[in-house]
């Protein structure tokens, strides 16, 4: 593979883009006087900023690179993450769980579990959830690094630094509001910088028509059947018909209900954008705004993928080979770039993989900055300081995020199994989390006990499940099967991931529900007033237009997710 | 609103509109062979010129009213 080299104007368009980030914090840091100003913007976001923030936070260099490593490695069923993971459950959150987080006042997902169950519950998410956020914002910081090391010659450290100490500048002046502002910006750069990809690609492929040709010899060459790589849903009959290895009941429950759900609806780091709204309406609304640009997303991400593959069957070697003698098909996305930009949109393409690195990398320090300051340092470490004193933790834990990020990404050069582990790490705790949220939000009989026992078993539950079970091909250890015996090999690691979630939530439904008839009921009506379904009034949106309810944006979504699903059946 | 987001928006679009439309009028045509032998930087400067002045319209229109 050749080195892409970048020209003056490119680095000219980089240089125009930092300097954006950096003015954007500058002007902002006159705005935040208190904590809540700089963990929450105060709660004065509009909606439809709200809205983009919310996806563009999730858009992190992983997800690009990712998506489109997917999209050439498995074709268009990688669409269900979208279409039949994130949207729908992006729309639950909007109508069925904003009310009650927004409607709470609570600071955080972990300040929620607090009023609504007891000190351990809250205490246990809080710290996975702050390991886990630096974790990941390190990995992706390494992905990036390595990355443009091995396409543009960069040098690791260099990209590692300057990219920490950009993001570190613009949330320490204008904290979250600084981040969710630079997110808006990012998200369209991301999409104007894309685009012209995605169109070049296509009219070289012949259109759609042509490269599903194209890829009807990717799926032969593959062994399977022609539109393998080109239909979402036809080959989910029988895990041996697709690349992914999954079956449509492991898909829907295990991608769809569990996983999809579990991230969307419990993870602070995209919940915290919507809080940050302006109105109960506005909140609700945020989630819901989010899904129209994120069900046209496969388009952006998962297109080049599909191309890249097509290119490297058809008209060979565009991927380089890894070791294992299968394409290496994270290049996949800035393979293509290379491949037709030229000097200029190269550029425009470039800034915006690096701010879709950013922003992922800003979501994650600023939820890991709200909950360690809320969560951790006010409610254990020095509860019943004055406003300023937390205002200013919240700085030093910003530094401090940036800090333990950098570190974890040096970690993962020394092991590279960090990145396999976290993801697990990662599907044991958000799965058995979204049982507890559902239990927690709609049966008043949920108990602390309950929760925070349930949380355990159903993580426990996902270890034993993995500990037995192995995907295809992989030796026994970290990917499977440590207790040493086989119990079940599924045709592939999605495979696994999916029925690992399934058990973990499944384990964590029963047992919450089981413990919490045994323990005691210890919160009084009055105390859940607001965090639970039944003890909450009805909001009515009737004196909205009606096209402006959520309810009514609601509709159109899934109805538009609908028809997408069938088209590309 | 605390800062208006549309004007930052807007003027970065414009400027990377306007870098890239003249980068496409004077740049040698042989760096367009990749890109199927279109001239990517002018057309796609043009779109982002326009989205970006469109942005800053919005934007200082609202700022007059208030």
């Amino acid at each position: 593979m050749e080195r892409i080299s970048l020209g003056a104007i490119d680095y000219t368009i980089l240089t125009v883009y930092f300097a954006f980030v950096l003015g954007i914090g500058w002007t902002l840091r006159r705005f935040v006087r208190s904590s809540e100003d700089f963990f929450l913007s105060g709660r004065s976001i509009p909606a439809w900023i709200a809205g983009l923030a919310f996806i563009s936070a999730n858009l992190g260099a992983q997800e690009v690179i990712g998506m489109g490593a997917s999209g050439a490695k498995y074709g268009m069923m990688t669409s269900h993450f979208y279409w039949v993971g994130a949207i729908p459950a992006m729309v639950f959150v909007g109508i069925f769980m904003m009310p009650f987080y927004y409607g709470s006042r609570a600071r955080s997902v972990p300040e929620y579990l607090k009023l609504r169950f007891d000190e351990k519950t809250r205490g246990f998410n809080a710290i996975t959830f702050a390991v886990m956020t630096v974790f990941s914002s390190g990995i992706s910081m390494y992905a990036l690094a390595k990355l443009l090391e091995l396409v543009l010659g960069w040098n690791f450290h260099t990209s590692v630094v300057l990219s920490a100490v950009i993001v570190l500048a613009y949330i320490l002046l204008g904290g979250l509001t600084s981040a969710i502002y630079n997110e808006v910006l990012q998200f369209f750069l991301i999409v104007m910088g894309f685009l012209p990809l995605v169109l070049l690609g296509l009219k070289d492929m012949g259109g759609w028509t042509g490269l599903k040709a194209k890829l009807a010899t990717v799926a032969t060459s593959a062994g399977y059947s022609a539109g393998a790589w080109s239909d979402s849903w036809h080959h989910l009959n029988a895990a041996s018909a697709n690349p992914m290895g999954v079956e449509w009941f492991g898909m829907v429950m295990g991608l769809g209900f569990v996983l999809s759900f579990g991230y969307w609806c419990t993870d602070f780091l995209v919940v915290q954008r919507a809080m940050a709204a302006d109105s109960m309406t506005a909140a609700r609304r945020t989630p819901l705004l989010a899904a129209i640009p994120k069900m046209l997303f496969p388009a952006l991400v998962i297109l080049p993928g599909m191309i890249a593959i097509a290119l490297h069957v058809t008209r060979g070697g565009l991927l380089p080979i890894g070791s294992d003698g299968t394409p290496n098909y994270n290049l996949a996305v800035p393979v293509m770039l290379g491949h037709y930009l030229p000097s200029g949109l190269l550029g425009l393409g470039l800034t915006a993989l690096m701010a879709s690195f950013m922003s992922g990398m800003a979501g994650n320090v600023t939820a890991f900055n709200t909950v360690w300051t809320y969560d951790i340092y006010q409610s254990y470490i020095r509860p019943g300081q004055p406003d300023g004193h937390y205002l200013r933790m919240g700085h030093v834990a910003t530094v401090f995020g940036i800090l333990l990020s950098v570190a974890a990404a040096y970690a993962t050069t020394r092991f590279n199994n960090i990145m396999d582990m976290l993801q697990l790490v990662f599907a044991f705790v958000n799965a058995p989390l979204f049982a507890t949220f559902l239990l927690g939000m709609f049966w008043r009989r949920t108990t602390g006990h309950g929760a925070f026992f349930g949380l355990l078993i159903g993580t426990a539950a996902a270890a034993i499940h993995h500990g037995l079970v192995l995907p295809h091909g992989a030796a026994p250890g970290l990917k499977g099967a440590f207790f040493g015996t086989v119990l079940h090999t599924y045709p592939s690691e999605m495979a696994q991931n999916f029925w690992t979630a399934m058990f973990a939530w499944t384990a964590c439904f029963v047992g919450t529900i089981a413990i919490s008839l045994v323990t005691r009921h210890a919160k009084s009506d009055d105390e859940l007033r607001g965090l639970v379904y039944s003890l909450t009034p009805r909001l009515t949106d009737h004196e909205m237009l009606w096209y402006k309810r959520p309810a009514s944006l609601a509709v159109v979504v899934l109805g538009l997710t609908v028809v997408l699903n069938i088209i590309f059946w | 609103m605390k800062l208006d987001l549309r004007l930052p928006i807007g003027l970065m679009f414009t400027i990377f509109g306007a870098v890239l439309t003249v980068y496409g009028l004077v740049s040698n045509e042989t760096i367009y062979e990749r890109s199927l032998g279109i001239d990517v930087n002018l057309w796609w400067g043009l779109v982002l010129l326009a989205f970006g002045l469109v942005m800053l319209t919005f934007a200082v229109r609202t700022g007059r009213k208030v």
